[in-house]
This record gives structure tokens, C-alpha cells and sequence, in this order.
């Protein structure tokens, strides 16, 4: 068979196992980006029960591996009353995982920020909220680009666990194509293009342009 | 231990009750005394110019009026009301955040490196405070704003971020940004300190015009003698967390009566 009979015969299941996957990126990445925001405020606390809180959850998540955390969500809740469809259990193991890893990216954003930026906010006698949302965020979002670009990326290559628990993204439809045809060069060098392609082509540009967006409304670019 | 808090008034009254009072005011960094019992009036409307050496304490000051720095001891009290200090069951304590956010608004502030909010124009900074913390509509902000730029000449660039800025229009916008809060008080940091010598004229000239047209309470730090020579009603030498000498700008200048005085302003005029 040759590689283009191959697309051929093979080709939509590759698609759907993408546009899962895409949904798996996304919904995580979302969840990602909640718990990063949510985690990386509380470090920054004053109250001590508030920042321990938050250390305790990044360091469980960034301290363990993230298969293990993955059949924990999928398998153990269950034991505890606790039963999520598998796609639901995959995005929500990803997306806590990597949100423990941004936590820290948006600490360091958020100090990052020169300390004249908060006083000029509390000369103005700006409330706390909203100096952080309307003085500090916007400019520690922008230092965090980078770094996030990276991250997002990270997590776009972990989703390929979720196969582990038979959601049909992209690995799992590889390893099901595998299994009946033996084209191991073929499918899993098909897989391992769309992934590079999502990340190089789309997550990749994506960020450098909200990178250029942001920097044009900080009038650096 | 809490400090006695029972020598000093709720409230200050009577006639000639100051804009700001520094009363007993201590400041200290571990063991290093900042500011050493400090007392210093200023009257409403009058501008007060701070110099001496670097380490003498002089920004502290601005920055304890600010309340960006808490004191040790002392009072300090604006407009005849306590600043670092509320009242509670009839004996001073000092202010929570809540208090301080109040009474802080009493003061406008400008930074040596301007602190502009750099993800917004010229007028969006000017609009900032009205808006999130006065609660104002933003017609009426825009409007406040526009008449504040065009006072301190920016208004041919309110729609600039800071980075298309000069140090100079910086800090101009910085002058508007904090009068926009409509402040009883206002601080200068140092304002020129940053910026290059040809455009320091155009920020003490708006600064002279407020001296001039408007009954503001003035507080500035600088090391430009000449400056403050011109515009201040008062200077104050501060020298090791004390005020050395003080008096009108030409008595100072022109006749110092203490040694550290002297050998301070020679030195400044050395390096001019």
C-alpha cells in the first residue's frame, strides 16, 4: 500500500482523532489558563493559609506524573462518588496539570512588573482588585507571552496521554490504525507530523501574533 | 508593643490648623533611624521644597505623606485629620488599608521615573483614577482630563502611549495624571531627576504655573536649587533624619545660618 492509499483508506480517522484532540488542546488550555491565574494570585498572598493552599496544589501537580494524575481523575475518583466521562476526565487532568506549571509563570509575570507600576496604582488609591486587574495583569500578561507560548505547546504534546483512557484523540486513532494494518513508520509518522504541524503552524503563530497585539497596545512594537 | 497614642490630638482645631502636620514623626529601618521626631507644618497653599544629601531622608518624607511608607512613631495629619491614624472608641490607632485608601486620596504624588501606566494613552491615564476610583462617568473624566492635559501642554498627544513619549511629556502627563484626583496635596519626587537637562524646563514650568495660578499645597523633593530657589515659599535642609535648618528660600540660599548648610549648598554650587 503505498503512503497515498494509505491517507487514502486512513485519512478521516486521522482527522477525527485531531479534531479531538484539537478540543482536548483547547478545553485544557482553558483550564490551563484558570487555575495558572487563580494558583499564581493566591501565591502571591499575604495570607499564609491562602499561599499554602496554592503551594500544596503545585507542587502535588508539578511534583507527580502526569499519567499517574491522569488514571487518579479517571479511575480513583470514581471510588470516590466522583464518575467523569473519559474526554472530560483527559482535558481536566491536562489543563490542571499544566495550570500548576503557569501558576509559576504568572507569579513571575506579575512581579516582573516594576514595583513604580503599584505605587503609581496605590498613589491613585486604586482598591487591591483593581490595581491587579487594571494596572498589574495586563502588563504581566505581556511579559508572560513567551513563556506561555512554550507551555501551551507542552501541553498540546501531553494530551497524547488522554489515548491512555480511550479517548479517541489523534494517538489513540494511530494506535488503533496500528494495530490492524502494521504500518507502524507510516502511522505513527503521520501522527507525529499533525502534532508538529499544530504546534509549529498554528499554536506557535498564534501566540507570536497576541504577543505583537499585546506589545502594539503597549506601544512597544 | 503599641505605641502611646494619647498625647496626640483626633483631631487638629483652632485657627491656622495646617495642611500637613508631621507630628513626632519616627522612621526607621531596623536599627537605622530615617527621620528622627519629626515636626514639619505646611500650610494650605503654600510649597515647601526639600534638599539635602542624599540618605537625609528627604523622599522618605514624601513617600510616609504618600503612606507608600508606614512610621514607627508620630502622627501625621492632612487637612486637620489624622493620616496614619483613625479613631477608634475615642483614642487613635493606626489606619487600616480601608482608611488609608481614603484618606490617602487627599494626595496626589509624582515619581521620579514618572510610573505612567504604559498600556494606556495619555488621556486613558489621566482617566484612570476618576473613573475606577471616584467612580466618575467617563464623559466627565475625558472632559477633566482634557482640561488637565492642555493645562500642562500635552493635549497634542493624549492619544500617545508613554513609550512615544519624552521623559519630559512624561512626566507632564504624570502632573496631570495625578491632579485629575483633584488632590488637597501634591508631591513631587525628584521629577526632574530622570530627564535629560533641555527638557527639564517644560516640566518646572508647569510646575511654576500651578505654584503660580493655583492654591495648591506643595511638597517637593529636588536637587535643583535654582528651581526651588524661584517657586518655594519655604525650604526645609534636611540633614541625618532631621530638618538642619529651614526658612524662606532666600534666607537659606542667600545667608545659611548652619555649617552643614553652608557646606551643603557649596558643595551643590561646586557641582553645578
Amino acid at each position: 500500500m503505498s503512503y497515498i492509499e494509505f491517507l487514502k483508506e486512513y485519512g478521516p480517522r486521522f482527522w477525527d482523532g485531531t479534531l479531538v484532540t484539537a478540543g482536548q488542546f483547547f478545553l485544557a488550555s482553558a483550564l490551563a489558563i484558570v487555575i495558572a491565574l487563580i494558583a499564581g494570585l493566591m501565591k502571591l498572598s499575604r495570607n499564609g493559609l491562602i499561599r499554602g493552599i496554592a503551594v500544596v496544589y503545585i507542587e502535588i501537580f508539578r511534583g507527580t506524573s502526569l499519567l499517574v494524575q491522569l488514571y487518579w481523575i479517571f479511575f480513583v475518583l470514581p471510588l470516590f462518588g466522583l464518575t467523569l466521562p473519559k474526554f472530560t476526565a483527559g482535558f481536566v487532568a491536562v489543563g490542571m496539570n499544566l495550570g500548576a506549571y503557569g501558576a509559576e509563570l504568572v507569579r513571575g509575570g506579575i512581579q516582573s512588573v516594576p514595583k513604580g507600576q503599584w505605587e503609581a496604582a496605590y498613589a491613585l488609591s486604586m482598591s487591591p482588585m483593581r490595581r491587579m486587574w487594571r494596572i498589574i495583569l495586563p502588563q504581566a500578561f505581556v511579559n508572560m507571552l513567551p513563556p506561555w507560548g512554550n507551555l501551551l505547546i507542552e501541553l498540546l504534546k501531553n494530551t497524547a496521554l488522554v489515548a491512555l483512557i480511550s479517548v479517541s484523540d489523534l494517538m489513540f486513532e494511530a494506535k488503533q490504525i496500528n494495530g490492524s494494518t502494521f504500518l507502524s513508520a507510516q502511522t505513527f509518522g503521520t501522527a507525529l507530523i499533525i502534532y508538529y504541524v499544530f504546534a509549529r503552524f498554528i499554536v506557535t503563530p498564534f501566540m507570536r501574533w497576541l504577543e505583537l497585539v499585546m506589545r502594539r497596545k503597549l506601544g512597544r512594537a | 508593643m503599641m505605641e502611646d497614642l494619647s498625647n496626640y490630638p483626633l483631631e487638629l482645631t483652632g485657627d491656622n490648623v495646617p495642611m500637613v502636620r508631621f507630628l513626632k514623626v519616627t522612621k526607621r529601618y531596623g536599627d537605622l533611624v530615617v527621620l528622627d521626631q519629626l515636626d514639619l507644618d505646611v500650610a494650605e497653599g503654600e510649597m515647601v521644597t526639600i534638599i539635602g544629601p542624599s540618605g537625609s531622608g528627604k523622599t522618605t518624607v514624601l513617600r510616609m505623606l504618600m503612606t507608600l511608607e508606614t512610621i514607627n512613631e508620630g502622627v501625621i495629619y492632612v487637612d486637620g485629620k489624622p493620616l496614619t491614624h483613625m479613631e477608634k472608641n475615642g483614642k487613635l490607632v493606626p489606619a487600616d488599608r480601608k482608611y488609608l485608601r481614603k484618606a490617602r486620596s487627599q494626595i496626589g504624588m509624582c515619581f521620579q521615573h514618572f510610573n505612567l501606566f504604559p498600556h494606556m494613552t495619555a488621556l486613558e491615564n489621566c482617566m484612570e483614577g476618576p473613573v475606577q476610583v471616584l467612580g466618575m462617568k467617563k464623559a466627565e473624566a475625558r472632559e477633566r482630563a482634557e482640561e488637565l492635559l492642555e493645562l500642562v501642554g500635552m493635549s497634542d498627544k493624549r492619544d500617545q502611549h508613554p513609550s512615544r513619549l519624552s521623559g519630559g511629556q512624561q512626566q507632564r502627563v504624570a502632573i496631570a495624571r495625578a491632579l485629575a484626583m483633584r488632590p488637597k496635596v501634591m508631591l513631587f519626587d525628584e521629577v526632574t531627576s530622570a530627564l535629560d537637562p533641555e527638557v527639564i524646563g517644560e516640566v518646572t514650568n508647569v510646575i511654576r504655573s500651578l505654584v503660580e495660578k493655583h492654591n495648591l499645597t506643595m511638597l517637593m523633593v529636588t536637587h535643583q536649587m535654582g528651581f526651588a530657589k524661584d517657586i518655594s515659599d519655604r525650604v526645609c535642609f534636611f540633614f541625618d533624619g532631621k530638618i538642619e535648618e529651614q526658612g524662606a528660600p532666600e534666607d537659606l540660599f542667600g545667608n545659611p545660618q548652619k555649617e552643614r548648610t553652608q557646606q551643603f549648598l557649596s558643595a551643590v554650587k561646586e557641582a553645578d
